[in-house]
């Protein structure tokens, strides 16, 4: 019993430092791109709305970027401290893949940032384009290779095992292209995507409703991020099904715990809306079900038969009540962001984008879904794994590190104690940034501020006279 | 058996160890900046001090997730055995990156907390430091193994010893710390560290010969090595060449050289990486696994060699140019422009 509690201390000292650090990638590997969009449209176009937006949020950028490299640090050293026996048992097949993603961050980091941070008036515009361009592919590059190490874990395939019990690589080409691992990319950064437009489009709104309208930075900022948000929430909605189909697949507990299938169902599966998963009992109490459509959705055919976790051994269970809800929370935020894209577009189409208080409401009230989508969603898939770490191979229970529960509970105590103090400052620190209205030349250069060459840059790295604006 | 030409733990070996010399050294510097902070109050000293490191903090710590993703990619089983007996140790030190990470940033948007996070500015650097020069003494001093896993307590790595060699590493840093002032910044300030470098010099070379006597009496393989044919043709010249370098150093201290004990400094410490490399090679958990029993399959060490020969000269020509690019002394007045 000790040691499943230090099993289950181990697993939230995890998701909790794991769950910190998401939501930072998630943010700068959008906001990248975003970035990379806004410098392109300048050079395209030479107008000065698109300059000015880059400088504005570039500097979000900076403090989100850095949130995350620290975060990020802890990272590379919690599977070795709480899951000492899963490092050596998996650490030939995940570690390399874990060096590429760092190698990657890193060339990242200790490169292109600098340079894009530098700014123009150092390496010339189109120079610095090219740093931007590579700072987005950076962040997709790292996104690449984490997820092909989560894939392997979900999915794990290309392997052998030797005399030390060590998962060991015999197809490199299996192991990075491991079955769930497409599906998982390409949600992921949508998610990413859709994550940051939502910001964005939050503090557009915030700004409309505090009657900025005559900033032609508030207006393009709104309109695109709503843009955005029409054209990736249903992409999204479609890759997250395949995903779904892929999970089926391989990994089918995990979607009986979604679906809340305690039972098989020979005659056609019912679309539990919702319920009270009781996982002792092996029910789901108070349901609202749909008949047949679950079948309909997973099998395309009303009365294709579906298995439930009865088919399953109860050792083999992941926690239901876990996986049901963080599933309905992602999916159910999913529709309200489709909801909001096509809102956006009603009024796009009548010419009301920057006049409509309901939209700028809703918006802002989206402006945190993404993040919460993303923990909830990393929650089904993490929570839907258990009780393996490496799925059908390697339980979680003979994963974790040779330690006593005081130990991990010590150290959880002080992780949440000195991420929640940091973190809070950084939010806002990061709200006080976005509370300003992007214009040139909001903040003057202040000269005992530091420039910086890779992740953090405060003011005068990107202000006129230091940056961007060679000359003034 | 092996098709290759070449050894490969070997080579990854020295890739590990670069990389956690190249971490030792440059967050070295950068953590014994804020290890001086108490000793200069002004406010306009500190921020003089933090733009100092401020454009190349983050590149340094970046080698200690290159360190660790090494050795977990090339030697996974010390890896696991490792972290969970350095596990205090090393959760602190990584706590305190965070707090003096994020003061990078915090401090300069806040007039109000700036204190605050000043403080977690030289007290995150204070436990990082402690945590790294105690997992070194707790690594030295051997960690029990049972199978392929720790099997020791959780607080087994403290000892008198490892706090020494904890004491060590902060008091090593603060010497890169004031060495590195020295080199960069001028008036005032300059001076300040240059009468800070010479006690916290002269209490390193205190520390390096306390650790080197008390190390041969942890482990019958230390005193083998050190005083037994042949391995003491390798141990004698490294305290022959400390001693020498020390010389050096204070004469250029006492000269009020700039950049010299800096350089001088930057070699103590390369020295002390060497006699420990000669203490444990060629294994990696001290006196139980060897870089061969530890290593991953050679599918698994190409693979990542094939990315780490392309990028890791690439990541240092960029480091090289950013450490360029702010060459010479800080100005109070401008920052860097």
């Amino acid at each position: 019993m000790a040691h499943l509690d230090a099993v289950l201390l181990a697993r939230a000292q995890f998701a909790f430092t794991m769950g910190f650090h998401i939501v930072f990638p998630a943010f700068s590997i959008g906001l990248a791109s975003y970035l990379a969009v806004l410098e392109g449209l300048w050079l395209a176009t030479g107008r000065q709305v698109y300059l000015d937006l880059f400088k504005y949020w570039l500097k979000i950028f900076a403090v989100g970027f850095a949130m995350g490299v620290v975060s990020g640090v802890v990272m590379s050293y919690q599977f070795g401290t709480n899951w000492s026996v899963f490092s050596d048992k998996a650490g030939p097949v995940v570690g390399p893949l874990m060096a590429y993603e760092v190698m990657s961050a890193f060339f990242l980091e200790a490169g292109f940032l600098g340079v894009m941070l530098f700014g123009m008036g150092r390496v010339g515009k189109v120079l610095h384009y090219l740093a931007t361009l590579l700072v987005a592919a950076g962040t997709l590059f790292s996104a690449f290779w984490i997820l092909t190490v989560n894939s392997w874990m979900q999915t794990p395939a290309g392997y052998a095992t030797n005399a030390q019990g060590q998962f060991v690589p015999a197809d490199w080409w299996q192991i990075v292209f491991s079955p769930s691992f497409p599906y998982r990319f390409v949600h992921m950064v949508l998610a990413a995507y859709l994550t940051t437009g939502l910001v964005i489009g939050a503090v557009g709104a915030w700004h409309l409703l505090r009657g900025r309208r005559d900033q032609e930075g508030v207006r393009v900022m709104f309109g695109m991020a709503m843009g955005l948000v029409l054209v990736v929430a249903p992409l999204q909605i479609f890759a997250g099904d395949a995903h779904g189909l892929n999970t089926l697949e391989h990994q089918p507990a995990k979607v009986m715990a979604m679906e809340g299938h305690f039972e098989s169902h020979p005659n056609g599966a019912p679309l539990v809306l919702f319920g009270l998963p009781d996982q002792d009992a092996a029910t789901v109490r108070y349901k609202v079900e749909v008949p047949k459509l679950s079948s309909l959705i997973l099998k395309h055919s009303l009365d294709a038969p579906l298995a439930g976790l009865d088919s399953v051994p109860r050792a083999n269970w992941p926690p239901v009540p876990v996986v049901f809800w963080s599933f309905r929370i992602m999916v159910g935020l999913g529709f309200l962001m489709l909801g909001l894209g096509l809102f956006g577009l009603v009024a796009r189409l009548k010419g009301k984008l920057a006049d409509w208080r309901p939209l700028h409401l809703y918006a802002l009230s989206m402006g945190p879904a993404g993040f919460v989508a993303v923990l909830a969603g990393w929650t089904t898939t993490e929570v839907g794994r258990q009780p393996f770490t490496v799925y059908g191979v390697l339980r979680t229970a003979d994963s974790v590190s040779p330690l006593g529960a005081p130990a991990v509970a010590g150290s959880l105590a002080a992780f949440a104690a000195i991420y929640l103090a940091v973190f809070a400052a950084g939010v806002f620190y990061i709200l006080r940034l976005m509370s300003a209205l992007p214009h040139l030349g909001e903040s003057g250069p202040s000269p005992a501020e530091p420039v910086r060459t890779a992740g953090l840059a405060p003011g005068p790295a990107i202000t006129p006279g230091h940056g961007l604006q060679p000359g003034e | 058996m092996s098709l290759l030409p070449f050894d490969l733990p070997t080579i990854w070996a020295f890739i590990v160890a670069f990389a956690v010399f190249a971490y030792v050294v440059l967050d070295g510097f950068d953590l014994g900046v804020a290890l001086l902070f108490p000793f200069c109050p002004e406010r306009r000293d500190r921020d003089v001090m933090m733009n100092s490191v401020a454009p190349v903090w983050d590149g340094n710590e970046t080698w200690l997730v290159l360190g660790g993703g090494g050795l977990f990619a090339a030697f996974p089983l010390a890896y696991a055995v490792l972290m969970p007996a350095l596990y205090a140790p090393l959760i602190a030190m990584l706590l305190g990156l965070v707090l003096r990470g994020v003061a990078f940033e915090f401090r300069w948007r806040t007039e109000r907390a700036r204190p605050v996070w000043d403080i977690a500015f030289t007290g995150g650097s204070l436990v990082a430091a402690l945590g790294q020069g105690i997992a070194l003494g707790a690594v030295l001093q051997g960690v029990s193994v049972s199978g392929r896993a720790y099997a020791g307590g959780w607080w087994d790595w403290l000892s008198a010893f490892s706090l020494l060699t904890g004491a060590a590493v902060v008091c090593g840093y603060a010497l890169l710390g004031a060495t590195w002032l020295v080199m960069k910044t001028g008036g005032e300030l300059q001076i300040r560290a240059q009468r800070l470098a010479r006690p916290f010099a002269l209490a390193t070379l205190g520390f390096i010969v306390t650790v080197s006597l008390a190390t041969p009496f942890l482990e019958e393989a230390y005193w083998q090595r050190w005083f037994a044919w042949p391995g003491i043709v390798l141990t004698v010249p490294v305290p022959l060449a400390v001693a020498g370098v020390a010389l050096f150093l204070l004469r250029s201290l006492a000269d009020a050289h700039d950049y010299k004990p800096f350089v001088l400094s930057l070699m103590l410490f390369f020295l002390c990486f060497v006699g420990l490399g000669v203490s444990i090679w060629p294994n990696i958990v001290p006196g139980r696994i060897s870089i061969w029993q530890a290593a991953a399959p050679d599918e698994s060490q190409v693979f990542v060699l094939v990315g780490t020969a392309i990028l890791i000269p690439i990541i240092l020509t960029y480091t090289a140019y950013a450490y360029w690019v702010f060459r010479g002394k800080v100005d109070p007045e401008h920052g860097y422009h």
